[in-house]
């Protein structure tokens, strides 16, 4: 294999890999600050996804042409959209169900998760259909060597290392990230500190699902495509990322997505039938996984109070 | 005391005067074909549901099924026979029917999962769509005797549930619905793209033939003529009977009892020197088998097969019958499973929505009443006896 293929499916991992850290980190994020595995996570992508597309259409429909001006307002109201759903999913479902068992807040999440790509389904015009994604971002292409770098995905890959960045900057170095680290080591400690405990969580939701809409967004900017379905697997997907990684860091879950990508990758160069069974292939490993390191490449220490 | 537990008995008329209702209601709604009549109807299922749960009417009727099980079961089965024969002609009617008897049986092998062992399993449909496979490929490329095609069903969806075991052992919780989650969209993917199966076409099931009886011919009696899924119909509910026995006494055997201890408390019950991964093992396994016999015997009834019809909002339809129903006790389940596959298909309005609108109604569910609909009583080793 020459070089310029291999730097292709590199450059192909790196852009899988930054979508799914993206879902990855909204995962740990929530299960720092509440302890709890929010399932509908990935369709929170799908609705993200769909938001910038109405968006886009509306705007579209008003004349505006002009792409950089496009985008921008697309990926705002996604965002934006996305922050909101994500605080009222944190206030009104999850948050209720603190004190009732896990399963329950499994399930409300699994259902919930139902509802979104269902109502994107029903009520987004023709939604059972794939929907295109416009190009937005400029489409010329480098050469090096035999290399062929994309313009729109090195465009996407910054904008990617710049949200995880930020993130990065967000949690360490403001007085909000100080809070959201606080109530993710010991909630109990953090209130008699006098952080508004309640508001944290909505504001760590508000961020994990902003990022979801980033990585929908991105995800159909990728693929030039989008369906109600595709965050079920990017869920699964992330969820899993988050777990090899180790459920509650970040680092752990952005090294996860990478790693999870990596293997789909060297498993669709590697194994000759695994371009049909590319999905077979990413869920067996996910499966065998979790049979190997059920909690993660760092183990979770487990000490139960009884 | 003996003569207080004695009299304290609760008498038949409760249970059997709820099934007669339940019956003439149920041929009434499955009989009705005009829209406006069929919401009329349901809205009226429900008030007089509430109407009777108001006047504490519902009460006897639990106290009677909770005491005389065995009898009420036996006119339960007559009931279907009475709504069976009522329908003797009608194929959709019919096959409907079946359909809900087969979903009950798979949805008691959930049961054991969920409701006894705690055993977290998002991939009902997939083990459902296991059995319906095996009964297109053997029914196809060989000639088992189809009842012990059923058989195999069972089995291999055992078989292949055994390969998440080592996963769902190991793991708790959220992790473990992530491993079955994880295979409920791997099978469906695989079921796509692999061209033995027929890819997303599916493929054709044979129809069963007992003893050279072919199911696919209206049986004569005389002048009457009875629907071929008649035939299925009888299958079904030895099947469902055979299955609900089983979780019954599974239910109040010692089995069930280390089965509760391991929900409740895994730490405490290895404490007491009960074997969790060997209790978890049994739980996965005859859950899977029941459900893999069940998708057997749809699959010969539906004729067809497609990965469309096992995805992972079928296994959570499924799940969400569990928590309608109440989890751990079979009657719920019953009245759920009506409820979930006979009111879509009625009212064609909400087909379309059904996915959504029972997504909706178990978050109601579990934020307003998560014990489900009829909550598993406590259980009961002496008829009549109340502490």
């Amino acid at each position: 294999m020459d070089l310029g293929v291999l730097a292709q499916y590199i450059m192909n991992g790196l852009m899988l890999g930054m979508m799914y850290a993206l879902v990855a980190v909204g995962f740990t994020l929530f299960f720092g600050v509440l302890d709890i595995i929010k399932f509908s996570h990935g369709d929170v992508v799908t609705v993200g996804a769909f938001a910038a597309l109405a968006t886009f259409v509306s705007l579209r429909s008003a004349g505006i042409v002009s792409s950089p001006l496009l985008l921008l307002v697309m990926v705002t109201v996604a965002l934006v959209a996305m922050a909101a759903l994500g605080m009222l999913i944190a206030r009104y479902l999850v948050l209720p169900l603190r004190t009732a068992p896990a399963l329950n807040t499994l399930l409300i999440t699994l259902m919930l998760g139902t509802v979104l790509r269902e109502s994107v389904r029903l009520f987004y015009p023709q939604g059972a259909n794939p929907k295109p994604f416009p190009a937005l971002l400029p489409s010329s292409s480098i050469n090096i060597g035999q290399f062929n770098l994309r313009l729109d995905n090195a465009i996407m890959l910054a904008a990617g290392v710049l949200v995880i960045v930020g993130l990065q900057f967000l949690l360490n170095r403001t007085k909000l990230g100080l809070a959201i680290r606080a109530v993710a080591q010991d909630e109990e400690t953090a209130r008699t500190m006098g952080i508004n405990f309640t508001a944290i969580v909505l504001v760590t939701f508000a961020i994990g699902s902003a990022l979801a809409a980033f990585a929908g967004i991105m995800n159909g900017l990728y693929y030039n495509e989008i369906n109600f379905g595709m965050g079920l697997y990017l869920g699964v997907i992330g969820f899993a990322a988050a777990i090899i990684g180790g459920l509650g860091s970040i680092y752990g879950a952005i090294l996860g997505g990478f790693l999870f990508a990596a293997l789909q990758t060297i498993g669709a160069v590697a194994l000759p039938f695994a371009s049909a069974y590319k999905d077979v292939f990413a869920f067996t490993v996910i499966i065998m996984f979790m049979a190997w390191r059920p909690t993660g490449l760092i183990q979770e220490k487990i000490s139960e109070r009884v | 005391m003996a003569q207080a537990g004695q009299t304290s008995r609760a008498s038949l008329l409760p249970g059997i005067a709820a099934l007669v209702l339940a019956t003439g209601y149920l041929i009434a709604l499955l009989a009705v074909e005009k829209q406006p009549l069929i919401i009329g109807l349901l809205a009226f299922g429900i008030a007089a549901v509430l109407a009777a749960n108001w006047f504490g009417w519902l009460d006897p009727v639990s106290r009677s099924f909770a005491d005389r099980e065995d009898r009420l079961g036996c006119f339960a089965i007559l009931a279907a026979f009475v709504v069976a024969v009522f329908f003797r002609e009608d194929h959709f009617v019919l096959l409907l029917f079946v359909t809900v008897l087969l979903y009950v049986v798979a949805t008691l092998g959930l049961n054991i999962q969920f409701g006894y062992a705690g055993v977290l399993n998002f991939a009902g449909a997939s083990f459902f769509g296991i059995g319906a496979y095996t009964s297109a490929v053997l029914n196809t490329y060989t000639a088992i005797p189809h009842l012990l095609v059923l058989l195999i069903g069972g089995l291999l969806a055992a078989l292949i549930g055994s390969l998440l075991l080592l996963p769902v052992l190991r793991t708790r919780g959220h992790y473990a619905a992530l491993v079955t989650i994880a295979f409920a969209l791997l099978l469906k993917t695989f079921l796509e793209v692999n061209d033995v199966l027929g890819g997303p076409q599916g493929m054709q099931v044979k129809p069963m033939n007992l003893f050279g009886w072919s199911f696919n011919d209206n049986i004569h009696i005389g002048s009457v003529e009875l629907s071929f899924y008649f035939s299925y119909f009888v299958v079904s509910m030895v099947l469902l009977v055979g299955a609900f026995i089983l979780v019954r006494r599974l239910e109040r055997s010692w089995i069930g009892l280390n089965l509760d201890a391991l929900r409740l408390d895994e730490t405490a019950a290895s404490c007491f020197g009960l074997d969790i991964a060997r209790w978890k093992i049994t739980a996965f396994l005859i859950g899977n088998f029941l459900i893999g016999i069940a998708g057997a015997l749809f699959g010969m009834v539906g004729s067809f097969v497609a990965p469309n019809n096992y995805t992972f909002a079928d296994s959570l339809i499924l799940v969400s019958i569990l928590l309608l129903g109440g989890i751990g006790n079979p009657w719920g389940l019953v009245v759920a499973t009506f409820i979930v596959v006979v009111v879509p298909e009625k009212l064609q309005t909400i087909q379309e929505y059904r996915f959504l609108l029972y997504s909706v109604l178990v978050i109601a569910v579990l934020l307003f009443r998560p014990e489900g609909l009829l909550p598993r009583p406590v259980r009961s080793y002496f008829p009549g006896w109340r502490p």
